[in-house]
């Protein structure tokens, strides 16, 4: 039961994970919390695990918490969940399954979908600062430390995209701040 | 070894190695496989890739996986596709599975407790990133520019005070509801530059 439960949870968030790994990450929060397989914190150390590590970050997160639930038979049944139905979208897409795709019905309401997704991002990304920085709405509590984390990480950002051009890599994003919550905890 | 193994072992080969070194996911991926599969092998053409780009926008799922199945099902058909997604998925896959069976080992310790405690700051930074990065260029994009807005903001209020006042809702319904009203705002009015695939 608890192998079907994981596989058709996956497959759900597989079919419905538009916009890439980012967008993937408060659909997979919100199933993950709401079966209690995780705590938030832990949720969000699986995150930056499956960032750091190669591989697409969306399958890295359901591989976890598919070890996490069910050992090898778990990593494999939530591996399958996430990538079947992109597996068989691209093979239908190859069997010219293109023009449906096309239809500006579909466009439009593909369209509205992915731009709820993007709202979600925003209100995950948000939610998950207001966690680090605040704490519990019941209980607020300022985390100093993650603020001068968070000013620190600004300045490099933008150093980096004034002075050189460049965006720094999320891998170095995380190693920052890898480094600054060692040091200022 | 007759040709056609040959074949179907490459695809596992170099969609393994493409699996094993891309960090960051999504478009980071892209870069490698072109080089790979376009440059280096002539599987696909860059043309390809694009479409392949472009459709992997428009549907779920994890972009890599879009490639590997189209590059091996244009190969070797099925079992091909088969094998060359099988092939992007395995190092990850075996990477994770061994540190998911020491993290919480790894966690009990104080110095790096704190450093996953900082890497929070960095997840809230890349996905809020993420997500405006998407917000600025989807209103680019559209003819319309604030007609986006119209899902953004009330999609990003309802959850970020569910989250906040922990209150279970669940997304699925509001995503498929933006669908439906996407259909009636977006009518036939579809822009060309963000959906159409040659």
């Amino acid at each position: 039961m608890r192998y079907i439960e994981l596989f058709i949870s996956f497959l759900k968030l597989g079919s419905l994970a538009f916009g890439g790994a980012y967008g993937a990450i408060p659909l997979f929060r919100e199933e993950v919390l709401s079966h209690g397989w995780l705590t938030d914190s832990m949720f969000t150390n699986i995150v930056a695990i499956s960032e750091s590590t190669p591989g697409p970050i969306m399958l890295n997160i359901a591989t976890y918490i598919g070890a996490e639930r069910g050992g090898i038979l778990g990593v494999i049944l939530a591996t399958l969940g996430v990538i079947l139905p992109s597996y068989i979208i691209i093979l239908l897409v190859t069997i010219n399954f293109k023009s449906i795709l096309n239809k500006s019905s579909v466009q439009s309401i593909l369209k509205g979908m992915k731009q709820c997704i993007m709202g979600l991002m925003l209100a995950t990304g948000l939610f998950i600062g207001f966690q680090t920085f605040f704490g519990n709405i019941k209980y607020i509590q300022v985390d100093v430390a993650a603020i001068a984390i968070l000013a620190i990480v600004s300045i490099c950002l933008l150093v980096a995209k004034k002075k050189f051009k460049k965006e720094l890599s999320p891998i170095i994003i995380i190693l920052i701040c890898a480094a600054l919550g060692g040091l200022l905890y | 070894m007759n040709k056609s193994k040959h074949i179907l072992w490459d695809l596992f080969y170099t969609f393994f190695k493409i699996g094993a070194f891309t960090f960051g996911g999504g478009y980071a991926m892209i870069s490698l496989l072109d080089r790979e599969c376009v440059e280096n092998k002539n599987w696909i053409t860059s043309d390809e890739l694009m479409n392949i780009t472009v459709i992997a926008e428009s549907t779920p799922g994890p972009i890599a996986i879009n490639c590997a199945t189209y590059t091996g099902y244009k190969l070797k058909g099925l079992f091909g596709s088969i094998i060359a997604t099988f092939g992007m998925i395995l190092p990850s896959s075996i990477i994770i599975f061994l540190i998911s069976m020491f993290f919480e080992n790894i966690l009990s310790n104080s110095i790096i407790r704190n450093a996953f405690k900082g890497i929070s700051v960095a997840i809230c930074i890349l996905i809020t990133q993420a997500a405006i990065k998407m917000i600025t260029k989807s209103m680019k994009n559209s003819r319309k520019k604030l007609l986006p807005i119209v899902f953004i903001v009330p999609s990003f209020l309802i959850v970020f005070s569910c989250n906040l006042f922990a209150i279970h809702f669940s997304t699925i319904y509001l995503i498929f509801f933006c669908g439906f009203i996407g259909y009636f705002v977006y009518g036939k009015k579809v822009n060309k530059s963000n959906g159409g695939i040659k």
